[in-house]
């Protein structure tokens, strides 16, 4: 701790920190815990006029739609439900962009809540990538659309995963983070590959 | 065992959360007589055949559906919102 004015401290926990401070696990696939991600999560009804207008406002993104996600360098926002968005942008950036929407969605019925610390996010990159999710969960990853966000569960834990570069962005539960990590590697163990 | 989501599409049983009897869906009003409570709480059929249940998608998109399907032959006959079946009912 290195004291940095009359009765202040400066505290290296008070940084933000990604849930396994940037874990990775080299196996047929990569698995990596990235972070941390700024995450909003958005409830409204997504057809109301003011909505597009507040996720312009906080991401500068548009609507995506039933079960896609738009994604454009650090920011993305994803369909969770029919009344739900996540909007993903820089960790600094989430306690403004809720401003933003607090403005865009004045007196609309609404819920915009900074869940940032609440998730833990995982890249799964390398040519057989989908084989690590095809033991976990329970989709055909060959009918998955290239822009889909697809919510499911990794053997016990929800999850929500899309296609993004050379592999997958999942996202979890901070709470089951270690728990996910250990699945993603064993799932990415050499000699383990299917086929 | 797959469920045919109106919103996700087919889905493995192990997405959803089973509830119960659509029973569920037809609460007693405020002042009704304790037996339509009793019956609303505890009365349940038990079909050899068409059954209508309650399943929530929980590892989906968080809906609820209404699932009609034939105990005899596990057969999945509809799957529908409970959003759109209320929103039919008050229209
Ligand atoms: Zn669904």
């Amino acid at each position: 701790m290195t004291r940095t004015g009359p009765g202040r401290m400066f505290d290296a926990s008070h940084m933000p920190q990604s849930a396994l401070g940037g874990a990775v696990f080299d196996g047929f696939a990569r698995v990596q815990e990235i972070g941390p991600l700024g995450m909003i999560s958005l409830r409204c009804a997504l057809d109301h006029p003011a909505c597009p207008a507040a996720v312009q406002a906080a991401v500068g993104l548009g609507l995506p739609a039933q079960r896609r996600i738009i994604m454009d360098g650090q920011r993305a926002v994803g369909w969770m439900s029919p009344d739900e968005l996540l909007l993903i942008l820089p960790y600094a950036d989430a306690a403004a962009a809720l401003q933003r929407i607090a403005a865009a969605l004045d007196g609309v019925h609404h819920l915009a809540v900074d869940v940032s610390d609440a998730r833990a996010v995982f890249r799964i990159t390398g040519p057989r990538a989908d084989q690590v999710l095809t033991k976990l969960c329970p989709v055909d990853l060959a009918a998955l659309a290239p822009d889909e966000l697809r919510r499911t569960r990794a053997a016990q834990v929800a999850a929500a995963f899309w296609r993004e570069g050379d592999g997958y962005t999942l996202v979890s539960f901070r709470s089951v983070a270690g728990y996910v990590m250990g699945l993603l590697s064993h799932s990415a163990q050499r000699g383990s590959e299917l086929g | 065992m797959r469920l045919n989501c109106p919103l996700c599409g087919p889905r493995d049983r192990r997405e959803f959360y089973y509830y119960g009897s659509e029973d569920y869906l037809n609460r007693p009003a405020e002042g009704a007589a304790p037996q339509a409570w009793d019956d609303y709480l505890h009365l349940r059929d038990n079909p050899a055949g068409v059954t209508k249940d309650l399943w929530y998608h929980e590892l989906g998109c968080a809906s609820w559906l209404r699932v009609t399907r034939n105990t005899l032959t596990h057969e999945i006959l509809a799957t529908e919102l409970v959003a759109d079946l209320k929103r039919e009912a008050t229209a």
